[in-house]
């Protein structure tokens, strides 16, 4: 039976209306009266936005040259951003002192490589040496010590500046913040409240309030004598506040947990700092990672708030290149430049980490 | 039985001794350093003569203010100052929520969209906006955009009623004339009915199982009875239109551009989160639950208004309370572009004139946890309330 149906019928071909790039068409943008309004508002949308865009920061603008006399006014003068772009990059570190600061990216660019690459050996080697040594030699290579010529924190700027401070808040911040989610998650009450009183207080007010404190107060904290500038006074701030943040990230990995967990390294005999050193926290950080790189991505974006205690990060810097006299007038490229920068660097970070998401989600 | 082992080692390896000894030696580390703290600004505070305790509150803050919602003048106290500065905070904060929430929900919405240019379109509205520094944004909108407005002769306008330049926006401000009394009430009348009919045609449906048309019949009741007391009262409201006298705009209710740049830039930035937060809560209802609810017999608007919406509520709100007391907080960077919120009229002037860094920063901060720990009350009750009755 089945041989005579194949048979006598021919294979019907689809309607063309419902297959190829027309049926696409026709299901995803043009299905209903409504849909079709909406696909028209999208593309009017996209019209109006894209191609005066594409005019001014391309082809009307101006690359060459380097003062302002130089660019036309139709298009965007990106000759503002080359001309500054030390300014914007490192500040006024000094020019003689700068392969410092490049050095020390190298060191980074390759050892994130190195960790970004799938299924190489001594990861864990390479990650503690970022964790612990890099920036001990940061501080150093940057600061100035050990035969290097002192470059004080004043002069220091622009993007160096910005990813000092979040590398900072982030490097130190951790080590704080799985003390602080420990601490909250104790069975000692005295323990578990102080740090819960900490975390809810930093977590509770803005950064902004945070910095005003580490530059009013904190000078007041401090035996007289002690001056402490006012770089370090803010990364204190940023340290403590992004700790707060962290913790509560760490405590939702050792929350999510199971308890068989915890009772199997008891049984073991293990003592309550090997069975968290050991057991718990390798397990539950790596749960958290995505969720620490989120706390990142906070903290970077965060970091352009020191501009209001009167440190020059990035967008500082662009800000105050703008209100030079000579530049005036090109705000609108030096906030696209600082934009397209950071959401590279935002972006990035937060398709990294949903990666990650997916690749640790080995299921349970 | 045995007597209990009293040797040393017992004691020393007994974990609820150890507990107390931990606890007795994080305590005193914590009271040792708030001491060390105290004691040091004390000197401090001695050496640089400055003044402590709160009496400053009551002192004249001799500054002014560019936008106040309350009455203040330079002979106003610092106290008056900080509550202008709380109230600036607060509406900068409201206006934003409800702004954030529209256009949140919207794109939330429009991602899920069946079509693919819309949903991509607001795909890549969340994904470049979450991904730039909110003070970025504030500065985009308040010298990018704002600043760069035409001059209040060349205003961009609307109605003739509506003018945006670079003052400010200027808006029409209602006057309610005599007899404007009698409409508050009767709309209040309509809204008291309204609940009546909705308490009835509950009861109604559990006994006889007839639905009412509740919500239509509100509204109708609601402007039939403004429209009537309008009537009555022969139209008692006017409005004061802003007009162009000399270089700048008269009469109506000024925006100060600095409000309208942190609005914007506050509700855009917070409404790709809360986008993502609405997103997450939709997809949280699985499908399953619209195709029971169809098989009921329930028709697309009882589906969505009695068993999407509460599901997707559940898991939508605390977040969203959350994204709402990110934006109140945010509303700090008020500070880098002038306007006069809290952290800026009271964490920068007033503690910049008197010097009473303690004093203002804890009570600035105490707002902002007073607020966080109000949400979080809040939140709490709201989980109780609408806790999933478990069998």
């Amino acid at each position: 039976m089945n041989t005579e149906i194949k048979n006598n019928t021919e294979v019907m071909k689809p309607p063309i209306a419902s297959i190829g790039l027309v049926g696409w068409l026709r299901k995803n943008l043009f299905s209903s009266v409504s849909n079709t309004i909406l696909t028209l508002i999208g593309i009017y949308l996209l019209y109006s936005i894209i191609p005066p865009f594409i005019s001014w920061a391309f082809i009307d603008a101006n690359f060459v040259g380097t003062t302002k006399q130089e660019c036309s006014k139709d298009g965007a003068c990106w000759i503002f951003i080359k001309e500054n772009l030390k300014l914007i990059f490192y500040g006024l570190y000094p020019s003689e002192e700068l392969w410092r600061i490049n050095t020390m990216y190298f060191i980074l660019l390759i050892c994130g490589i190195y960790i970004l690459i799938p299924n190489l050996k001594y990861k864990g080697w390479v990650g503690s040496f970022l964790l612990i040594l890099f920036p001990i030699l940061s501080v150093v290579m940057f600061s100035g010590g050990m035969g290097l010529e002192t470059v004080e924190t004043r002069l220091w700027g622009g993007l160096f500046l910005t990813l000092v401070i979040a590398g900072v808040g982030i490097v130190l911040s951790l080590p704080i913040g799985v003390m602080l989610a420990l601490g909250r998650r104790s069975k000692l009450p005295v323990v578990s409240l102080l740090s819960t009183i900490f975390i809810e207080i930093w977590r509770g007010v803005p950064l902004i309030t945070v910095l005003f404190m580490a530059s009013n107060m904190f000078p007041l904290f401090m035996p007289e004598g002690v001056n402490f500038d006012k770089l370090i006074r803010a990364l204190i701030g940023v340290m403590f506040f992004s700790a707060a943040y962290l913790a509560e990230v760490v405590r939702g990995g050792l929350q999510a947990m199971p308890k068989g967990q915890y009772e199997a390294a008891q049984a073991t005999g293990l003592s309550y700092w090997r069975m968290m050193g050991l057991v718990i926290l390798p397990q539950s950080l790596k749960m958290v990672i995505p969720a620490i790189i989120g706390s990142f991505i906070a903290i970077f974006k965060d970091t352009t708030l020191v501009l209001v205690i009167g440190l020059f990060d990035f967008l500082g810097i662009i800000q105050f290149v703008g209100t030079n006299p000579e530049w005036l007038g090109f705000s609108h490229e030096g906030y696209v430049f600082a934009a397209v920068i950071f959401w590279i660097f935002c972006f990035s970070m937060s398709r990294y980490s949903q990666r990650l998401e997916k690749k640790l989600d080995t299921g349970r | 039985m045995q007597g209990r082992d009293l040797s040393l080692n017992n004691i020393l390896f007994n974990r609820s001794v150890q507990g107390i000894f931990y606890q007795i030696v994080t305590l005193a580390l914590v009271i040792l350093a708030v001491i060390y703290i105290v004691d040091n600004t004390a000197r401090n505070m001695v050496a640089r003569g400055l003044a402590s305790g709160f009496e400053f509150l009551g002192v004249e803050a001799q500054f002014d203010i560019q936008m106040t919602l309350i009455e203040y003048s330079p002979t106003s106290t610092y106290f008056d100052s900080f509550i202008v500065g709380l109230l600036n905070t607060l509406l900068v904060a409201g206006l934003g929520i409800f702004v954030a929430t529209i256009v949140g929900f919207t794109i939330g919405i429009a991602r899920l969209s069946s079509n693919w240019l819309i949903a991509k379109l607001a795909e890549a509205y969340i994904e470049v906006l979450r991904n730039l520094p909110l003070l970025l944004q504030i500065f985009f909108w308040y010298f990018a955009v704002l600043r760069a407005l035409p001059k209040p002769k060349q205003s961009l306008e609307l109605f003739d009623s509506f003018f945006l330049n670079n003052r400010g926006l200027f808006i029409p401000d209602p006057i309610f004339g005599e007899g404007g009394t009698l409409i508050l009430y009767s709309f209040i009348a309509a809204i008291i009915i309204s609940i009546g009919i909705a308490v009835w045609s509950r009861q109604r449906q559990n006994k006889t199982g007839q639905t009412f048309p509740v919500f239509s019949s509100s509204v109708g009741l609601i402007i039939l009875f403004v429209f009537l007391s309008l009537f009555a009262t022969g139209f008692p409201v006017t409005f004061d239109y802003p007009e162009l006298k000399g270089f700048n705009f008269k009469g109506g209710i000024k925006l100060i551009p600095e409000l309208v740049a942190l609005t914007f830039a506050l509700s855009m930035y917070t409404a790709s989160f809360i986008a993502e937060v609405v997103r997450a809560g939709i997809q949280a209802v699985s499908l399953g639950q619209t195709e029971a609810a169809r098989s009921l017999g329930l028709n697309q608007g009882q589906i969505l208004r009695l068993v999407i919406i509460p599901q997707a509520l559940r898991v939508i709100v605390p977040p969203l309370t959350n994204q709402y007391l990110n934006l109140t907080k945010n509303s700090s960077l008020a500070a880098a572009i002038a306007y006069p919120d809290l952290v800026l009229v009271f964490a920068g002037t007033a503690l910049m004139q008197t010097g009473q860094a303690i004093e203002i920063i804890g009570m600035v901060m105490g707002v902002y946890l007073l607020l966080s720990l109000l949400t979080s009350i809040i939140m709490n009750l709201f989980n109780r309330f609408m806790r999933v009755a478990e069998r």
